[in-house]
């Protein structure tokens, strides 16, 4: 049988470094030494194929038990496409996000701000053929963290998702333009790419804004493609 | 050029879904599958040695026949927990066909994500025994002396530990994929 196509490398500085001091949390848990480079096999251009059916639809996060959360209602919505331009069709997307005052209703978040019985903060959608996904929540607010002194983490929404290869599997955060706390940030300025990161910060969108309802963002998420060529895999004939 | 990857911080739990590390759950997709049954299991730790307890653990793996493209989901999701252990029940997958005609040993995709991870982190576990592991492609790119990090043991009849070290000591191999 032939071989998959593997999937193409990042670019440098298009991803952060697993080392990064300024997070501080890197210094526990990223690995010293280095990886070892995997040829793409059936295992990393795979992926489960994760249907409504099993795993059902909840689009909406700004509704909790038929009642309205508190804060400013948003309209998020985006295509996934890989490096090569494809849509990454009927793949599942998780969300999540802390609530309007910056808090997850989460156990372990101690941060002293309200919880609101209206909102937990957790939504699965899936693409359509064409890779568009679009859900409706509550802007979330930014919150505290232990970082450094004063450490604030900028707005963010977080996004995971799994494309049609496991190698495509990522999570990632999608942050909000505008907001002072981003140039402050070391998770967002790990990733040297000054493109790279702007890729990060949703747009805002009169499109897909809802009149006397909803402004919308803009967030378009992009997976690995295709590498340039079969043989930059290093592959063992 | 691709988004780039940023943490799945400390609560990601916000899409944990417990019922997800049981495979074979009666109201899942692979309800009814038949194989080999097995429990796979481990304690993750840290560069000091400390249990990581807040770890999202996904694993991805072949039917039993070593197939990507049959019924079977070799899909799952397990929080770490306050031991540091994750546990998944599934059916040991099959040989799976390796670039250039070769076979690869059973095997089973992992990758980790949590706080301190700014991209989730690859491994692989392979069955100790197994035949196949002595021809395996990826298990002959890793150094002898760290291939262990990639051997689950059996612990009893069905049942697979491997345990993974994040950083530093016996440090696991993770895999650039
Ligand atoms: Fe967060």
């Amino acid at each position: 049988m032939s071989d998959p196509i593997p999937y193409a490398r990042p670019a440098p500085g298009t991803q952060p470094p697993l080392d990064s001091p300024a997070y501080r949390s890197t210094q526990g848990r990223a690995p010293l030494l280095a990886p070892i480079r995997a040829p793409h096999t059936l295992t990393e251009t795979s992926s489960p194929r994760l249907s409504p059916l099993h795993y059902p639809a909840q689009a909406d996060m700004s509704v909790h038990n038929g009642k309205a959360a508190m804060g400013e209602r948003i309209i998020v919505a985006g295509r996934v496409l890989d490096e090569a331009g494809r849509p990454v069709a009927n793949s599942m997307v998780e969300v999540w996000q802390a609530n309007s005052a910056g808090r997850y209703h989460h156990v372990r978040d101690d941060h002293d701000a309200p919880l609101d019985p209206n909102f937990e903060g957790h939504a699965r959608i899936f693409t359509d053929a064409e890779g568009r996904y679009r859900f409706t929540t509550i802007r979330p607010g930014a919150y505290p963290w232990r970082n450094h002194h004063n450490a604030w983490r900028p707005v963010h929404i977080h996004f995971a998702l799994f494309g049609q290869g496991y190698a495509q599997r990522m999570i990632t955060q999608m942050y909000f333009p505008g907001d002072p706390l981003l140039a402050l940030d070391p998770i967002f300025n790990t990733t040297a790419d000054e493109a790279a990161r702007q890729r990060l910060i949703a747009s805002f969108d009169l499109g897909v804004t809802e009149p006397e309802w909803a402004l919308g963002y803009r967030f378009d998420i992009t997976l690995r493609g295709p590498a340039a060529t079969p043989f930059e895999e290093g592959d063992h004939p | 050029m691709a988004t780039a990857h940023q943490t799945a911080g400390p609560y990601w739990h916000m899409i944990d879904f417990p019922a997800w590390a049981d495979l074979l759950r009666a109201d899942g997709p692979n309800a009814g599958a038949e194989g080999e049954r097995i429990v796979i299991e481990g304690t993750i730790t840290d560069g000091d040695g400390a249990l990581v307890t807040d770890a999202m653990v996904e694993i991805w793996h072949a039917d039993p026949a070593g197939r990507y493209d049959a019924a079977f989901q070799g899909f799952g999701r397990c929080a770490t927990n306050a031991e540091g252990r994750f546990r998944f029940v599934t059916l040991k997958p099959g040989p799976v066909p390796g670039r250039g005609n070769t076979l690869q040993a059973p095997h089973v995709q992992i990758a980790i994500f949590a706080r301190g991870l700014l991209s989730h982190l690859t491994t692989r576990l392979y069955f100790a025994g197994e035949p196949l592991n002595e021809t395996d492609p990826l298990l002959g790119l890793v150094p002898a002396e760290r291939r262990a990090t990639l051997m689950a043991e059996p612990v009893s009849p069905g049942t697979w530990q491997l345990d993974i070290r994040l950083r530093g000591g016996a440090e696991t191999v993770f895999l650039d994929i």
